[in-house]
């Protein structure tokens, strides 16, 4: 038996947990949805990604385990999301001062 | 040091998230892009937005959430040693992915009916960021279903294996790693929806 | 020990020791050794075709008008030279040649952590490679571009431009799985003791380029699929008719571009770091230093994309961060010159062949890296953007940098594997010419973009004629030098003097294993007690 999974305690989440974790995602879907469509305009792009911050999050954080990680996993991942800010920022020293 | 080279459960999984960071870069050249032009064009960005298929896109961002529920849950199954559910939950997640395809397939069908499609003569003829906006869509889009087709092999694979029994409660990284994959292609479709269908 | 001249070495190691012969026991290998010279003799190949295509461009510009070849040939020549140096040999060759032969033994390990990951990015290299090679035989020709592909003319040109790129795209997928097989390996698979403190330099070296080839090389992904969509589905994303921005394409290459030559150019500094200690019988001076400027270079390196842009129409406030930025990168490469040159001093130097390329290293990327500060600075680079001084400028870093470090890694590096050396002298004449006829062919380069001399021109005003001949005759001393070196190093690896487990009296852990490895790398798994460059800890005198 290779010591694969189990010579560490890894953190087993719960159904009950997951299915809260659905019914979030799913009720936040329904007001991104619902701010749209009574915020016309692009003022609410904000809006709606902040949203959609919030829906990754949760993914990351419950779905994909990273509430339960080390510290080295969420430190890559801050820092891939970083680099990827700064790829998008960075160009728009150039697209918004031309 | 001989014998064969132990399984490192830290190591697959490490390995996999810098994998989906890849791809987090890959579609972030795109949302680059989106960036640039939603700043030069936003009132033909909005108009555009407005012809998209709000329903058919809602329907499908609550359909991939529900396939990484189930992708989730299968973690949880499989960790609990509940091979059946475990594999019913796989089967699910596939199938998910399935009707997501399928519902795309109807919104470009009738998209494409409607001449938009890139370098469709209706958006040569229209204002440019029109355009720009349906390039995008197409591109981003597409390169997304590309990988729900993908990760829908991936977890149909993962599936054939736990009803096997070569994943199990005691090695099961590749389902894990299987649904770290899937649950990828649900985030980058939370940032597609509001991005496209909520431009509105 | 005797010193016999027999033609094959009859110890047992990873060259036979699996009872496997025959090639397909080389290319379905997973051992890092194997597919370490999987990559070698892949990416050296190129080099050498490339090479033969960089002689010939030489030729054509030994004097004014049509010498060899016509206009349309000559762009499909310095494009594929460029290609296949950059994505078929640099970037493939460093991580994948010595980053696999050397970087698990350095670390302890038995092998990388994803064994079968590494075979199929090799496999990918290969089919990406001939791809590559395909796109310049059929369709409508090479492409004519340049290497960088830029809109609008890549998406226009009639020749096999989306075949190209699709094969460059594949070999990226190789890169970018390397990057993440070597950043996993590093993190997990180092031996007992082997603390991120204790680790051999070039490990750091590797280690930092593995992160840029993960997080820059899907930018280049996308670009390539971009023109790809651009050429076939008419997406208009770059074609200002339809409302799209060339710039963005620049912008979008070199995101990725730019730090991919610090995939190119960090494990030569690696490499460096690991020579200059062991000739000069000294541990490096500011090892934390040196570690960090590595991390230090692959993060500020990824900001300055920008200064490939000075004159594209960006914006001015874009050129003003993008320069600024371009001479704080500076500062890490820097840091490590004074590391190398401190440890150096009141360090017993021996000059032989591997540290006479480090030296030169030294030089030549000072050399290359001040004139791409000449660059960086925005109001000079309006002067010689795109003429002959940044070809000088690439080639002092890329050639007389990192490939200059990589023949002092194979100097360095092969005997261990082959259990066997090169002769010295004819070793240092051939280091002797190419310094020469380097010197001769990039400087003059220099000159001549300073005096106004455009890059990728295939004519030139007869003013720029005289220094254009002296730098088409450094080329042929250039290559003489290369074929000498390739010729004694070759043979005498094959049939040169067998070679004990540590000639050079090094203290990283690829000199405590039998020479050549065994597959298994290490007997028992090593315990580390003291630093790579710990002479005295490793008990060599």
């Amino acid at each position: 038996m290779t010591e694969g999974n189990s010579e560490h305690a890894t953190h087993i989440i719960s159904y009950g947990k997951l299915a809260s974790v659905w019914l979030a995602l799913l009720f936040l879907t329904w007001l991104t949805v619902r701010v749209a469509r009574h915020n016309v305009g692009i003022g609410h792009v904000w809006g709606s990604l902040t949203i959609a911050v919030v829906k990754a999050g949760l993914v990351i954080a419950f779905f994909m385990h990273m509430k339960y990680e080390g510290r080295l996993l969420r430190c890559l991942l801050f820092f891939a999301l970083s680099v990827l800010a700064i790829f998008i920022g960075f160009t728009f020293f150039d697209v918004l001062y031309r | 040091m001989s014998g064969p080279p132990h399984k490192d459960y830290a190591g697959a999984k490490l390995g996999m998230w810098i994998f989906l960071f890849t791809e987090l870069l890959l579609f972030g050249g795109l949302f680059l892009l989106y960036a640039v032009y939603l700043t030069r064009y936003p009132r033909e960005f909005t108009a555009a937005g407005r012809e998209m298929h709000l329903v058919l896109g809602t329907l499908n961002t609550a359909i991939l959430i529900t396939g990484s529920y189930f992708a989730a849950m299968a973690v949880t199954a499989i960790q609990r040693d509940e091979r059946r559910r475990a594999v019913g939950l796989m089967e699910g997640a596939v199938l998910t992915a399935a009707v997501f395809l399928f519902n795309k397939y109807l919104e470009w069908s009738a998209e494409i009916g409607h001449g938009i499609y890139p370098d469709s003569p209706r958006l040569v003829a229209g204002p440019p960021g029109e355009s720009v906006f349906f390039s995008l869509y197409y591109l981003t889009v597409g390169l997304h279903g590309l990988h729900v087709l993908i990760g829908g092999t991936f977890l149909t694979v993962v599936a054939i294996r736990v009803q096997r029994g070569t994943i199990h409660a005691g090695n099961y990284v590749l389902l894990e790693n299987g649904a770290l994959y899937w649950h990828l292609v649900d985030l980058i479709w939370i940032f597609i929806f509001p991005l496209y269908y909520l431009i509105l | 020990m005797t010193s016999t001249n027999q033609t094959t070495p009859p110890i047992s190691s990873f060259w036979n020791d699996t009872g496997k012969t025959g090639i397909t026991s080389w290319i379905f290998s997973t051992d890092h050794k194997r597919i370490g010279f999987l990559y070698f003799y892949s990416v050296f190949s190129f080099f050498l075709i490339a090479v033969a295509l960089g002689v010939l461009l030489r030729i054509e510009l030994i004097a004014p008008g049509r010498t060899i070849m016509g206009p349309q040939t000559y762009n499909a020549v310095f494009t594929v030279h460029g290609v296949l140096m950059i994505f078929l040999f640099i970037i493939p060759g460093f991580p994948g040649a010595f980053g696999n032969l050397v970087m698990p033994l350095q670390i302890g390990a038995r092998d990388v952590a994803f064994p079968r990951l590494n075979l199929f990015s090799w496999w990918l290299y290969i089919f990406g490679a001939g791809i590559i090679i395909a796109s310049l035989f059929t369709g409508g020709g090479p492409p004519d571009t340049g290497w960088t592909f830029y809109v609008p003319f890549a998406e226009r040109t009639t020749t096999n431009v989306s075949l190209a790129v699709f094969g460059v795209f594949t070999v990226g997928f190789s890169s970018i799985l390397t990057g993440l097989n070597f950043v996993t390996t590093i993190h997990r698979l180092r031996a007992p003791g082997m603390t991120w403190g204790r680790l051999p330099l070039f490990v750091w070296s590797i280690y930092a380029t593995a992160w840029i080839q993960v997080l820059a090389t899907p930018i280049l992904g996308i670009t390539l699929a971009l023109i790809i969509a651009e050429r076939f589905l008419g997406t208009g994303l770059f074609d200002p008719a339809r409302g799209g921005d060339p710039l963005m394409y620049q912008h979008l290459f070199w995101i990725y571009s730019h730090p991919a030559v610090y995939i190119m150019i960090l494990p030569g500094m690696g490499i460096i770091s690991e020579i200059i200690p062991v000739f000069a019988r000294k541990p490096i001076f500011g090892y934390k230093m040196i570690a960090f400027s590595s991390l230090a270079i692959a993060g500020a390196g990824s900001l300055v994309w920008g200064h490939h842009m000075f004159t594209s129409g960006m914006s001015d406030t874009a050129i003003l961060v993008f320069s600024f930025l371009t001479f704080v990168v500076a500062i890490p490469s820097a840091i490590k010159v004074f590391n190398w040159v401190s440890t150096l001093y009141l360090g017993s130097i021996s000059l032989e062949v591997p540290m006479l390329f480090s030296l030169s290293f030294i030089l030549l990327f000072s050399i290359g890296g001040l004139s791409g500060l000449i660059l960086g600075a925005a109001a000079t680079d309006i002067h010689v953007h795109d003429t002959m001084f940044v070809v000088g400028h690439f080639h002092y870093v890329i050639f007389g940098g990192a490939v200059f470090a990589l023949f002092g890694a194979m100097h360095y590096w092969l005997p261990k594997f082959y259990g066997r050396r090169y002769a010295e002298k004819p070793a240092v004449i051939a280091w002797a010419l190419m310094f020469v006829g380097f010197n001769i062919t990039y400087f003059t380069m220099m000159v001549l973009g300073m005096e106004g001399m455009p890059r990728r021109y295939y004519d030139y005003l007869p003013e720029f004629a005289r220094l254009n001949l002296i730098s088409t005759i450094g080329s042929w001393i250039l290559v003489g030098g290369l074929a000498l070196m390739l010729v004694n190093l070759f043979r005498g690896l094959f049939r040169g003097e067998p070679i004990g487990r540590n000639p050079w009296g090094a203290a990283t852990l690829e000199w405590t294993i039998p020479t050549p490895p065994p597959t298994e790398n290490f007997e028992e798994e090593p315990v580390v007690t003291h630093g790579p460059y710990d002479f005295k800890g490793a008990g060599i005198p």
